[in-house]
This record gives structure tokens, C-alpha cells and sequence, in this order.
């Protein structure tokens, strides 16, 4: 008769299509305290997946920050941040001065630079954005404190909008300034190039 | 000079209370006006300034349009100390070098129409007049700018109010706590104070409000 091994009481995988990872990715090593991370999270529709990272509250960083999976960050970032096809979520203690360019964002903390979604932007009640927006869809609670410009794009204008972005990027860490944030991520100012021709026409 | 009567040029005190004041909706003649101008738009997209604190549904409805909307609640940022400097007397007083350098840092003819609501019976005296005449430099020719005033009989406890564009001619009026009326402007005030734009068309409300269309 079969007999039960003592491994067969362990608990699954977080991630159960991934069993036989070796090396688990940032948030399946911290799986363990999970319970306490989504605890300090807001309650937001956001799943915390396995293979989303995650930058805890503590972590400063300064520099230029690339990735190619989901992300969620809750610390301080200063310089630029690029997730291309993925999506990022600042946490509520999140402090970001630096230019964004992601798939979606869902922004709880503050931030200061631009922003360039090809997807969908976020700000929640507690987020304090300063900075232009160019994305193509965009959801504001009340309550959120904006101060810059709001650009909805189709979506190939936002993809060639965020390539700029990357190029400047890089080369301005590049030229060394891989410790301070660009200015053009912390430029307030509206960009010239959609100026309207409003009641010329009439 | 002064440009107008009323509380004088004291700093608001922010006051406390009336969180849950309820909204209330109004018709609004230059509201309408002012968005029939910003249908037409040509290749290039529409830019509008909302200088009144952020609303989603404005934004919403304006994006909706195709507009690209900017945003600045100056009033708010117009309460920083950061912006103040310290008078003779002791008290503070905004300084509008100060405050521009770190808002309102847009080029000139950038935008096509601004909402500036009722934003100028709040605002310390000090920043009425500077403030009126960047937002001329930034306003496109023949670009339009909307503005609210109290009338005399709209009373001193008039609150602040957070605009939310409901339909094309209507409001919903969101009462926002911690700001005092500064000041009443009459008609010859507002002329004076916008004797650059090229025309102001008024429109006075049921409800003690002077709406003012301007066109650069």
C-alpha cells in the first residue's frame, strides 16, 4: 500500500507553474513574509504575483533602474526607471524623482518626473504626482494631488514617445551622471510639440 | 497699487470645518461658451490649463476631448512659507519671484484656453497682479480664460470651491475648507486687472457669481 513521503506535507510553491525553479526571483525569496508585505500595502486591486519584484521601503537607490518583469516599489528612487513592457507600482512610501516609462503604473507614494505608460496610469488618493503624463488611458481618484500635464496618446504614439525617453536615459548615465537625476525627468514644463490651433478654426 | 476692497491684503488663515459640506451644481453661461471654443481643434492637440485644485472629472471630460490638460492648484502651493518672506512687521508675505520660480514655469503662448475659477478672490494680494499678467504671457492669442468672482452679496464666509466640469455648461461645486475670501472685485476692478486681454465678456449668475470670459 502506498505510504505518504514526510515531503508531501510541505506546502506548495507559491508559484505552482514554476515548481522546479532553483533560483527563486526577489519576491519568492521574501515569500515567507509576504503576509507582512501585503499588510503595509494598500488594499488595491493589484495581485501580488511571484514574479513581480519588490524594492521595500529602506532601499534608496540612485542611478538607472531597468527591469523586464513587474515591479513593486516602496522605496526611493533618483535618476530614471524603464520597465518597458511590464508594470510598476510605487507603494505608498515610495519616493521617486526620476522619469518613468512602463507599461502600466499605479502610483500610491509621490513622484516627481515624467511619465510615459503604454498602458494604463493610476494615481491613487495618497499619490502626489509632479510631472506630465503621456499615456493612453488614465484613472484618478479623488483625492490625488497632480501638477503637470496629462497627455492621452494612441498607442503608437506612446511607444514612439517613450523611445526618446530611453535614449536620453542612457545617455545621460552614460555621461556620468549615473548619482542625479536627469533634468529632463524633473521638467515641469509642457513640451511644445501639441500646441493647438484653438479658435484660429472658428 | 491696489485693486481692490475688502478683507485687505492679510494671509488667509486656513480654517477647519465644512469637510463634509455637500457639492452643489450650477449652470454656468461662460463655462459653456468657454468649452463651445475648445471644440474646434486642428491637427495639432489642445492644450488647457486648470489652475483650480486636481479634478478627475475635469480631466476625464477634457481628455475625453482630446485636449491635453496641464494642471496647477496655485492657490494651494500659494500657502507654502516657502514662497514668503518676512516683512518689517514680523508677518509674511508671499513673494511672487519666489513662487514663480518653482510654478507656473511655462512658456509664453502655450496654452489655448485657462480655467482660473474663482482662484483670484483667495490668493494673497501680493501675487493677484503678477499672476494675472503671466497667465496673459502663457495664453495664446485669442486663447480664452475663464474666471469666477464673488459679488458683494455673495458674503465674506463664501467658500473656497473645487470646480468639477459635469457637463459642458454645468458645475458641481466641491466645497474645500481652509481658505478665506480675500476680496471682492467689481467690474472696473476685473477690467483693470485684465486691461491687457483684448476683450471680457460678463455673465452674472443666480448665485452672487460674476462669470468672466477673457480673450487674449
Amino acid at each position: 500500500m502506498w505510504k505518504p513521503r514526510p515531503e508531501d506535507n510541505k506546502p506548495m510553491s507559491m508559484n505552482p507553474t514554476q515548481p522546479a525553479q532553483p533560483v527563486p526571483p526577489a519576491a519568492a525569496v521574501a515569500a515567507p513574509s509576504i503576509p507582512t508585505q501585503h499588510k503595509e500595502t494598500p488594499k488595491a486591486s493589484e495581485p501580488h504575483r511571484a514574479d513581480v519584484g519588490h524594492i521595500g521601503k529602506s532601499v534608496q537607490i540612485k542611478g538607472e533602474l531597468t527591469g523586464s518583469e513587474d515591479l513593486y516599489l516602496d522605496g526611493s528612487i533618483e535618476g530614471t526607471i524603464d520597465l518597458r513592457d511590464h508594470s510598476l507600482i510605487i507603494g505608498p512610501n515610495g519616493k521617486i524623482k526620476a522619469g518613468i516609462s512602463a507599461r502600466d503604473l499605479v502610483v500610491h507614494g509621490r513622484v516627481e518626473g515624467n511619465i510615459t505608460a503604454t498602458g494604463r496610469v493610476e494615481l491613487r488618493k495618497s499619490c502626489t504626482l509632479i510631472g506630465d503624463v503621456s499615456t493612453q488611458r488614465i484613472v484618478i481618484e479623488d483625492g490625488a494631488f497632480f501638477k503637470g500635464a496629462i497627455d492621452i496618446k494612441e498607442k503608437a504614439q506612446v511607444v514612439e514617445a517613450r523611445k526618446p525617453l530611453a535614449v536620453a536615459a542612457s545617455a545621460g548615465m552614460s555621461a556620468g551622471s549615473g548619482t542625479s537625476s536627469s533634468s529632463s525627468a524633473t521638467s515641469y514644463s509642457a513640451s511644445s510639440d501639441s500646441q493647438g490651433s484653438f479658435l484660429d478654426s472658428k | 497699487m491696489r485693486w481692490f476692497r475688502g478683507a485687505g491684503g492679510s494671509q488667509s488663515k486656513p480654517e477647519e470645518g465644512n469637510k463634509s459640506a455637500p457639492r452643489t451644481r450650477r449652470t454656468c453661461i461662460g463655462l459653456g461658451e468657454f468649452m463651445r471654443g475648445l471644440g474646434s481643434s486642428g491637427e495639432r492637440k489642445t492644450c488647457v490649463l486648470d489652475l483650480g485644485p486636481t479634478s478627475p472629472t475635469n480631466i476625464a471630460l477634457l481628455t475625453e476631448m482630446g485636449v491635453r490638460v496641464s494642471n496647477e492648484d496655485i492657490l494651494r502651493e500659494s500657502q507654502d512659507e516657502r514662497y514668503s518672506v518676512k516683512q518689517e512687521d514680523g508677518t509674511l508675505q508671499l513673494d511672487p519671484a519666489k513662487f514663480f520660480a518653482e510654478n507656473l514655469n511655462y512658456a509664453a503662448d502655450q496654452f489655448d484656453a485657462i480655467l482660473f475659477w474663482d482662484v483670484a478672490d483667495y490668493l494673497p494680494e501680493s501675487l493677484v497682479k503678477p499672476l494675472v499678467e503671466r497667465l496673459q504671457v502663457m495664453l495664446k492669442p485669442k486663447g480664452h480664460l475663464l474666471a469666477f468672482f464673488h459679488t458683494k452679496d455673495a458674503g465674506a464666509e463664501s467658500l473656497y470651491s473645487r470646480h468639477h466640469i459635469v457637463q459642458k455648461d454645468t458645475l458641481e461645486l466641491e466645497p474645500i475648507p481652509g481658505f478665506k475670501l480675500q476680496r471682492i472685485f467689481n467690474n472696473r476692478h476685473i477690467e483693470n486687472l485684465f486691461k491687457d486681454f483684448a476683450s471680457r465678456k460678463f455673465f452674472l449668475g443666480r448665485d452672487n457669481i460674476r462669470e468672466v470670459l477673457m480673450v487674449r
